[in-house]
């Protein structure tokens, strides 16, 4: 232990910071990418259950390494690479879609200072990076040289345009209201209690950033660029193998991230409902699971990951002409009066969520 | 003026979709239909009709006269029949070949057969391993009829009052 630290202390000032930013970066990243596995497989549970079927069972005990024989089945499969296809952008697709779903995530904080870049413009970061998303997707649509695989990269780049700007203006209610871009302030301002968080006083807001939200990840009701029945898969369709893996990496890491997001804007993120009880929070064991922690986090995004699976054993598939009606004459409207509310509010000294 | 005042409620209350979402999220925790297949398995009628069956009389002679009714009726064409005259002047068989691969198990062959020769058993678990064996010969048929002949007799029986 002593030679490890004497090492570590002859390491020079700069690398060490390196490394220690590293390590907290594989921290976040090894369990996203355990934690997208395993949403791979709740989503075949929840969705079989919810057909009547028991989902997968068969792999390890009631199914639970599902996703590893998953992995390793991708893992081995042949990449094949379409022969008109324009090779170079066909494999730096995949990466561009991943790389931002996975970058998002350094300003996202956990918990009490759990967070990597404690960035000021955090909500902007997450705004400008979770756009970035759809550059990988229309690059492999257009690579792949396959009319569904363009079909689907122009879909899915007009509806990102129709749902980045009503979830941006669900993102300015936010801002209003806690009067900082920094996602931890924004948590802190909801401090002191179910009561103070931001989704009584913007409870629209929160509807309408989960819908754009779903819309923004092609995840069912919002899924035409995949749309299996009309365009067989979408952008993916060529892709095989690892490079399909990671496609399928991204959209569930940005389904996490969503889940994550609406908790921290909108439900209080890591702190607990039963802030105000002091009483409750100063019994010794169960104290501390009443209290906030990463735990909350936990549990009130996975309510927002459930959502996106019922939704998708739910609802049928919304027609194109549908989902542009949705975002551009529904959704931003809301957010518009709601923002105009909110700022009159705000102008007349009434601030609920204070 | 009213009824577009509903819808508009209706619509901005989600009121349809969640009604939906009420639908799914019951059957959520609905009773399962799923039947774990090799370890439970769903009953079979005396009807079924799987791997073929050549039987014999219970005095050990083979039941099948070679009349060739379910080579005639076979719409896949999937039986070969070839025949000659016995010592003691009865007519049988020399080769019964059932190519499984252009069976479509429509039963024909056992509906055709006056004396119950062929017929098909319930068994459906079974495979080829190697190019050939799908051809189910004469002294393969009879094999297996020996071998089931009790379940094939008691769902015979079982079925007689409905034929």
């Amino acid at each position: 232990m002593d030679s490890l630290i004497a090492i570590w202390e002859g390491v020079p000032d700069g690398l060490q910071t390196v490394i220690v930013i590293l390590l907290k970066i594989v921290a976040i990243l090894l369990p996203l990418i355990l934690a997208v596995a395993y949403t791979t497989f709740a989503e075949r549970k929840v969705i079989g259950y919810m057909q009547v079927r028991c989902g997968p069972n068969r792999v390890g005990p009631k199914g639970w390494l599902q996703p590893i024989a998953d992995v390793v089945k991708l893992m081995f499969k042949e990449i094949i690479t379409p022969t008109e296809s324009s090779k170079a952008v066909f494999f730096i697709a995949p990466i561009l879609a991943l790389a931002p779903a996975l970058v998002v995530w350094s300003v996202v904080p956990f918990f009490e200072g759990g967070v990597l870049a404690n960035v000021n413009a955090g909500l902007l970061f997450v705004l400008a990076i979770t756009s970035l998303d759809v550059f990988g997707i229309i690059l492999a649509g257009w690579a792949s040289n396959s009319k569904y695989a363009i079909l689907s990269s122009m879909r899915i780049g007009a509806q990102m345009v129709a749902y980045e700007i009503a979830m941006g203006f669900a993102l300015v209610g936010v801002l209003m209201a806690a009067g900082s871009l920094n996602l931890s302030d924004i948590v802190h301002a909801q401090s002191g209690g179910i009561q103070n968080w931001f989704m009584w006083p913007l409870f629209g807001l929160l509807v309408v950033y989960f819908i754009s939200g779903v819309a923004e990840t092609n995840r069912a009701p919002f899924d035409v660029a995949e749309g299996e029945s009309e365009i067989v898969a979408g952008f993916h369709v060529e892709y095989s193998g690892m490079a399909f893996a990671l496609f399928f990496l991204a959209e569930y890491a940005s389904m996490l991230l969503i889940s994550v997001l609406t908790t921290l804007l909108f439900l209080g993120g890591w702190l607990s409902p039963f802030e105000s009880f002091e009483s409750l929070l100063a019994i010794p064991v169960i104290g501390t699971f009443f209290d906030s922690g990463f735990h909350w986090l936990i549990f009130k995004s996975l309510i927002f990951l459930f959502l996106y699976l019922w939704f998708r054993a739910t609802f049928p598939r919304y027609r194109y002409d549908q989902i542009m009606r949705l975002g551009w004459k529904i959704l931003i409207p809301v957010t518009l009066i709601w923002i105009f509310g909110e700022g009159i509010a705000i102008g007349l000294g009434w601030e609920p969520w204070k | 003026m009213i009824s577009s005042i509903k819808h508009f409620i209706k619509t901005f209350t989600l009121f349809e979709l969640l009604q939906g979402l009420s639908v799914t999220g019951k059957y959520f925790f609905a009773k399962k239909i799923t039947v774990q297949y090799p370890e439970q398995k769903t009953p079979i009628s005396p009807r079924f009709r799987g791997h073929h069956a050549l039987r014999r009389y219970p005095n050990g002679e083979e039941r099948c006269i070679a009349c060739k009714l379910c080579e005639a009726v076979c719409p896949a064409l999937a039986i070969d029949i070839e025949l000659e005259e016995r010592a003691d002047g009865t007519r049988r068989t020399t080769k019964y070949d059932i190519d499984m691969f252009k069976c479509i198990y429509c039963g024909f062959c056992e509906e055709a057969c006056p004396v119950d020769a062929i017929v098909e058993t319930q068994i459906f678990e079974y495979h080829f391993e190697e190019r050939g064996e799908h051809i189910m010969t004469k002294e393969k048929l009879l094999a297996f009829g020996d071998k089931h002949e009790m379940d094939i007799a008691k769902h015979r029986t079982e079925d007689a009052p409905y034929r």
